[in-house]
C-alpha cells in the first residue's frame, strides 16, 4: 500500500479517531500514516454491530411480550454472549440459558440478579427493565 | 528515569507498548523493531475457540508474546504482576506510579471510555500505558490512540480487571534495568529464522501457511441457505479479525515488511529490502481479499465463498514462497 493509497474514508466508527497504518512513501521505505478509516472496515464492523442489535431487539421483542426475561436482551446490548456472559458470572452456562426464562427469572434469588448486573455493567434495577 | 514520557501513536497496542516502553528507558526501538524482533508475526486459524459462535482467527502470535519475547530476546529484567484482588492491584499500581514509572497493562477494551463506543467489543488482551495520575483520573498512552489521553480509576480498575477469555487478571509489566544495547544483526537472525518456522513447520496445522489453508475449506464449505446470511456474517468476521482487532492481516504483514527494511539498514544485509517489498506485494493482497469480502457482505458481488477459498489458497501459496525465501536468506546470512 502507498501512502496515496492510504483510505481516508471518515469512518463513523472512529468517531473522529484516525488509526496508523504502515505504507509505503515516495522513496519506497515504509511509514506510520495516520488514516481516518477505510469502507471495508465499516461494512464489516456494522455487519457485526447490527447482528447483535437485531438479536437485541428480538430478545426484547420476547420479554415485553412475557416469553422470555429480560436477561438476554441485556446480554446482547453488552455485546456478549452465553458463553462468555457465563464466564464473566462464574455459572454454568446451562443455567443463564435458564434464566432466560421469565419465570425462572423473577424467583432469581438477588445474589445472582447482582452478580449479572454487576457483570453487565447496569444497575439492577436496569436489569428486571426492558427500556 | 525522570525523563518525561513521550507518547507515541502505533500500528498495535503491544508492539506500540513495547517500543515506547523501552524508548522511555533509553533504547531506540521502532514498533516495527519490536514487532519483528518477537517474532509476532504469523497465522492461526482457531475454529476450537469461539468469539460469538465464530472461530478465533489471528494474523500474529498470541497475545503477550511481544512483550515475553522481547523480554526474553533483550534480557529486560521485566517484572510481571497480578492480581487476585482488586484494590491491591490499584494500590500496587499507584506505588509504581508514585516512584515514577511508566507501567504497561494488559485491559480489557469494553470498559475503556476514551475508546470510540462503536469499537468496543468484549477483547481482553489490549495493552497501554500508564505514566503518571492526577486526582481521580490515570495518565493514559494507549499507542492506538493519536494522543495521550485520560481515564478514571474506576474505569480502569474495570478494565483490568475484566473477566473472560485471556483475562487480564489486573496484569501490569515494567522493566527494572536499562536494557543493555542490543546486537541487532544476532537478534534479526533469530527472529527472521524463529517466524519462518512458525509459518512454515508449525507444531499444529491450524497455525501458519497450513492454517491459511484451513480456512480457505471452510470457507468454501459455508452453507449458502436461508440467504447465505451466516455464510455473509463468517466472511465478515474473517475481515473483521483482519482489519479491526489489532491492525490485521494486511496491516500485519506491512508491520513486518517495515521491520525487514529497518534491519536490512541496520546491518547493511540488503536482501532482507527484496523480501519487504514482496511482503508489502501480499498485504496488499490480503486487503484485495477483504475489499472481496465486503463487497460480497454488501451485495455488490454475487455471494461467492468458493472465490474467495480460492483467493485464500493463492495468498497460502505467496506467504509459502515468502517465508521460504526468508529462511533461504537468514541462512545465507553470514
Amino acid at each position: 500500500m502507498h501512502e496515496r493509497d492510504v483510505p481516508q474514508a471518515a469512518n463513523a466508527s472512529l468517531a473522529g479517531h484516525q488509526k496508523a497504518v504502515y505504507a509505503v512513501a515516495e522513496d519506497g521505505r515504509l511509514r506510520l500514516t495516520a488514516s481516518s478509516g477505510w469502507d471495508v472496515e465499516e461494512i464489516v464492523l456494522r455487519q457485526a454491530l447490527e447482528d447483535l442489535e437485531r438479536r437485541a431487539a428480538e430478545a426484547r421483542a420476547r420479554a415485553q411480550s412475557g416469553a422470555a426475561s429480560p436477561l438476554e436482551y441485556h446480554m446482547y446490548r453488552a455485546r456478549m454472549d452465553v458463553a462468555l456472559l457465563a464466564q464473566v458470572t462464574g455459572l454454568w452456562r446451562w443455567r443463564v440459558r435458564r434464566h432466560f426464562r421469565a419465570g425462572v427469572f423473577a424467583r432469581l434469588p438477588l445474589r445472582i440478579r447482582r452478580r449479572y448486573a454487576e457483570a453487565l455493567g447496569i444497575s439492577l434495577e436496569a436489569l428486571s427493565r426492558t427500556d | 528515569m525522570a525523563t518525561a514520557f513521550v507518547h507515541a501513536h502505533a500500528a498495535h497496542c503491544e508492539s506500540g507498548v513495547m517500543s515506547a516502553l523501552l524508548r522511555h528507558h533509553g533504547l531506540p526501538m521502532s514498533e516495527a523493531m519490536a514487532f519483528g524482533l518477537a517474532s509476532a508475526l504469523a497465522f492461526a486459524y482457531l475454529p476450537c475457540i469461539r468469539l460469538n459462535g465464530l472461530p478465533l482467527i489471528a494474523y500474529r502470535m498470541p497475545p503477550r508474546a511481544i512483550v515475553k519475547g522481547l523480554q526474553r530476546k533483550l534480557g529486560l529484567g521485566m517484572r510481571f504482576e497480578t492480581f487476585r484482588s482488586e484494590d491491591a492491584g490499584m494500590a500496587r499500581l499507584d506505588a509504581l506510579l508514585d516512584e515514577g514509572r511508566v507501567v504497561g497493562l494488559q485491559t480489557s477494551v469494553f470498559w475503556l471510555p476514551y475508546f470510540p463506543p462503536d469499537l468496543r467489543f468484549h477483547f481482553n488482551a489490549h495493552n497501554l500505558l500508564v505514566y503518571g495520575r492526577e486526582g481521580d483520573d490515570y495518565l493514559v498512552s494507549d499507542p492506538v490512540a493519536e494522543i495521550a489521553t485520560r481515564c478514571p480509576r474506576a474505569d480502569l480498575q474495570r478494565a483490568r480487571f475484566a473477566r473472560g477469555a485471556l483475562a487480564p487478571k489486573g496484569l501490569l509489566y515494567y522493566p527494572t534495568a536499562a536494557p543493555p544495547p542490543p546486537d541487532w544483526a544476532r537478534l534479526g537472525r533469530a527472529a527472521l529464522s524463529r517466524t519462518a518456522h512458525i509459518m512454515l513447520h508449525p507444531p499444529l496445522p491450524l497455525i501458519g501457511v497450513r492454517g491459511i489453508r484451513f480456512l480457505a475449506r471452510s470457507v468454501e464449505r459455508l452453507p449458502l441457505d436461508g440467504g447465505g446470511e451466516a455464510a455473509r456474517l463468517y466472511i465478515g468476521h474473517i475481515v473483521r479479525m483482519q482489519e479491526e482487532i489489532g491492525t490485521g492481516g494486511g496491516g500485519f504483514r506491512f508491520i513486518y515488511a517495515a521491520f525487514l527494511q529497518e534491519l536490512a539498514a541496520k546491518t547493511g544485509y540488503a536482501a532482507l529490502d527484496m523480501l519487504a517489498g514482496r511482503l508489502v506485494e501480499i498485504g496488499d493482497r490480503w486487503r484485495e481479499f477483504a475489499l472481496a469480502a465486503a463487497r460480497m457482505i454488501r451485495g455488490r458481488d454475487p455471494l461467492a465463498p468458493p472465490a474467495l477459498a480460492t483467493r485464500l489458497r493463492l495468498l497460502a501459496d505467496d506467504e509459502k514462497r515468502f517465508f521460504r525465501d526468508l529462511l533461504a536468506a537468514q541462512r545465507a546470512w553470514a
